[in-house]
């Protein structure tokens, strides 16, 4: 995927997934332990452990997949 | 004490805890590093304007169809799904899947052959420097304009949601997009738009996720709606989910308008209009790196397009069927924005349809996901504003400056231009977002204005582009007239309030029925005079009309490609789930 550079578009987007999955979980994870004195609507459902977990893969996905060694690595390989 | 009780009773409608400021400073941190990286990439004039037009299909997509996400479109069609129902869809579905799919089949590869910087450079080609000068002023007009009334409603949201001051969340999001669509030109603003729209999903999917789960899936929403509107003595409350059965007569449907409206106003004016010539959203797509990337660059827009009611209609739907007043326990019924944010509207605690997004989102995101729900909002502002600011730089540098100011601009200077317009842009936004402030009435006309530069842009690219006999002087007058016939009928219903039934074939009409008919008449006027004009003046000889319109342009042949990766298929494709669509939610 053409970036402009060695650094691909989808790199910052699995980075912006990733570390916005993980403070989500972390988040949830601690509500989990110690439950807020005000809950949402549907707290028993504890969406912020889930969907931040699925931020968290998927930002990971992307993050590894088009990280600068293997982008650099492809385009060595293209030339 | 529930969570969704304290927001709505206190006096703005979410707090921010430290986790969620961690994850919009964040954001700011991410988008300017953005920018700064691609600064060394932005050097000749084809990379910062057209950035280096070598974008893929998924990357051009993505940009194209996240320009259009800006907040207003969030928090404003959340908003009118609560008041219209599911009548709103339309803007997502007819209102654009049609036109996207006529962009990428049929216009793109004239846009593409003929490597124009901007679609009133394509006009100039065609035409010659009227027609350019015209759409040009227009379109810069329009853009700073649009720029600064957006800027100011996500003002006005922060300070309603958050508590925000206006100037402070103004100054910080404006700044912000102005240092990395200045450092990194077009390609920085394509790579955050990709980054934006991943935010926009990843912070509102759960709302109509877990609303769904709430309300009982699709058929206990449509019930609860039914209930609620009927205690309410709405009339007909059965039109709020049925997107085509109520359009046969105006009073049938909460819009006031019908299916000719939707269909000629909305499908083949306004949303073609829009899609296949605002410079804003094709200016995406002309950075795409070949003619097949450009093809398949607004399919992917589009099937993501026909996927965006999710987020943005189902929550103002939900909205209805759910929000309660946290006090008395009865339905919490939203007002128009004007009588929400009179003194008598913030002393009763009303709250504005465009309100109804935040609300959902204090009602289901607690930590953590309150912050990326609200970055969302953000990120949305901040895709739309740098799509205006690159979109209006593009213009002045290439259709203003250079073809007006200084003919014989270096590459160079073109690019130092296009740094400082970038400054001059936002700083004009900043000032009209100032000036919209002080006389808030305007925020009413912004579709209106909408509809006199777009709805008669299209019908003079679209003649230039499919019939050769269409002459310069038919170009420029045909766009004055359409352009000034949709400014008259609009004085004319201002004036006279009763001319609506004219303007829009009925007394019933709302302000979005006036603005698709008003749009099909001075399409329709535009082309008329096109014709006319055309046919009693000299049409420029087939040599000069090369590789501008259709019979004279070569269409390059596309590379041999499997079945799954051709633009028609997957044009198909998306036809097919757009019908489909219509006819569950018929």
């Amino acid at each position: 995927m053409k970036s402009g550079g060695s650094l691909s578009i989808w790199f910052f987007i699995g980075v912006s997934l990733a570390v916005n999955g993980a403070v989500i979980c972390g988040t949830g994870i601690y509500e989990l332990i110690s439950p807020p004195e005000h809950q949402v609507v549907l707290y028993n459902l504890h969406a912020n452990v889930w969907w931040g977990a699925v931020l968290l893969i998927l930002g990971l996905f992307f993050s590894l997949r088009f990280s600068p060694a293997r982008e650099r690595a492809r385009m060595a390989g293209n030339s | 004490m529930n969570l969704a009780l304290l927001v709505l009773s206190s006096s703005t409608l979410v707090h921010l805890s430290p986790v969620d400021l961690v994850i919009i400073v964040f954001y700011f941190a991410l988008v300017l590093a953005i920018g700064l990286y691609l600064k060394e990439q932005a050097n000749t004039g084809e990379d910062f304007f057209m950035a280096g037009r070598e974008m893929t299909a998924w990357v051009a997509g993505l940009a194209f169809l996240s320009a259009n996400l800006g907040s207003l479109e969030l928090m404003g069609w959340a908003g009118n799904s609560y008041k219209y129902g599911i009548l709103a869809a339309h803007w997502y579905w007819i209102g654009a899947i049609p036109a996207m799919l006529f962009l990428a089949l049929v216009m793109m590869p004239f846009y593409h052959i003929c490597k124009t910087h901007s679609v009133p450079g394509y006009l100039k080609l065609r035409y010659g420097p009227g027609a350019q000068t015209i759409s040009s002023i227009s379109f810069a007009f329009m853009t700073v304009l649009m720029s600064g009334i957006n800027m100011y409603a996500m003002a006005v949201v922060m300070r309603v949601v958050l508590g925000w001051n206006i100037t402070f969340s103004i100054l910080v999001s404006s700044i912000t997009v102005m240092i990395y669509v200045a450092l990194g030109g077009l390609r920085s603003a394509i790579f955050n738009e990709v980054l934006q729209f991943f935010l926009i999903w990843a912070g509102a999917l759960l709302i109509p996720i877990l609303g769904l789960i709430e309300a009982g899936g699709w058929s206990g929403l449509k019930a609860k709606i039914l209930q609620n509107l009927t205690e309410q003595h709405v009339t007909n409350p059965g039109a709020y989910t049925h997107a085509w059965s109520t359009l046969g007569h105006f009073t049938d449907n909460p819009m006031g308008i019908n299916w000719v409206g939707i269909v000629f106003g909305l499908g083949a004016v306004i949303s073609m209009g829009y899609w296949t010539t605002d410079f804003l959203v094709v200016q995406r797509v002309l950075a795409a790196k070949d003619l097949r990337s450009a093809k398949l660059a607004p399919i992917i827009g589009a099937a993501f397009k026909m996927m965006v009611p999710f987020i943005v209609i189902l929550p103002g739907l939900l909205g209805l069927a759910l929000l309660r007043d946290p006090h008395t326990g009865s339905l919490l019924r939203l007002v128009p924005a004007d009588l929400a944010w009179s003194p008598a509207g913030q002393a009763q605690g009303l709250h504005g349809y465009d309100e109804v997004l935040p609300l959902m989102l204090a009602r289901y995101c607690g930590p953590g996901l309150l912050g990326l729900g609200i970055t969302a909002l953000i990120a949305g502002f901040m895709s739309g504003m740098a799509g205006n600011v690159s979109a209006f730089t593009t213009v002045w540098t290439y259709d203003i400056y250079g073809a007006l100011i200084n003919k014989n601009a270096s590459d160079e200077s073109k690019v130092r231009m296009g740094r400082w317009c970038t400054v001059l842009g936002v700083i004009i936004s900043i000032g009209t977002a100032f000036l919209v402030m002080k006389q808030q009435s305007i925020m009413d006309y912004v579709q209106s204005l909408f509809s006199f530069f777009i709805a008669p842009l299209f019908g003079t690219v679209i003649l230039g582009m499919l019939w050769k006999r269409a002459t310069p002087a038919a170009g420029f007058w045909g766009l004055l007239t359409g352009t000034l016939s949709s400014v008259g009928m609009y004085v004319w219903v201002k004036v006279d309030p009763s001319a609506v039934r004219y303007v829009a074939l009925s007394s019933q009409a709302q302000d979005q029925a006036q603005n698709m008919f008003r749009a099909l008449w001075c399409c329709s006027i535009c082309v008329i005079v096109t014709v006319v004009v055309s046919l009693v003046t000299k049409p420029k000889p087939d040599a000069e009309l090369k590789d501008l319109v259709y019979g004279l342009t070569p269409i390059p042949k596309e590379e041999q490609v499997s079945i799954f990766h051709s633009p028609v298929f997957w044009g198909v494709v998306v036809a097919v789930v757009f019908i489909i669509l219509q006819i569950i939610f018929w």
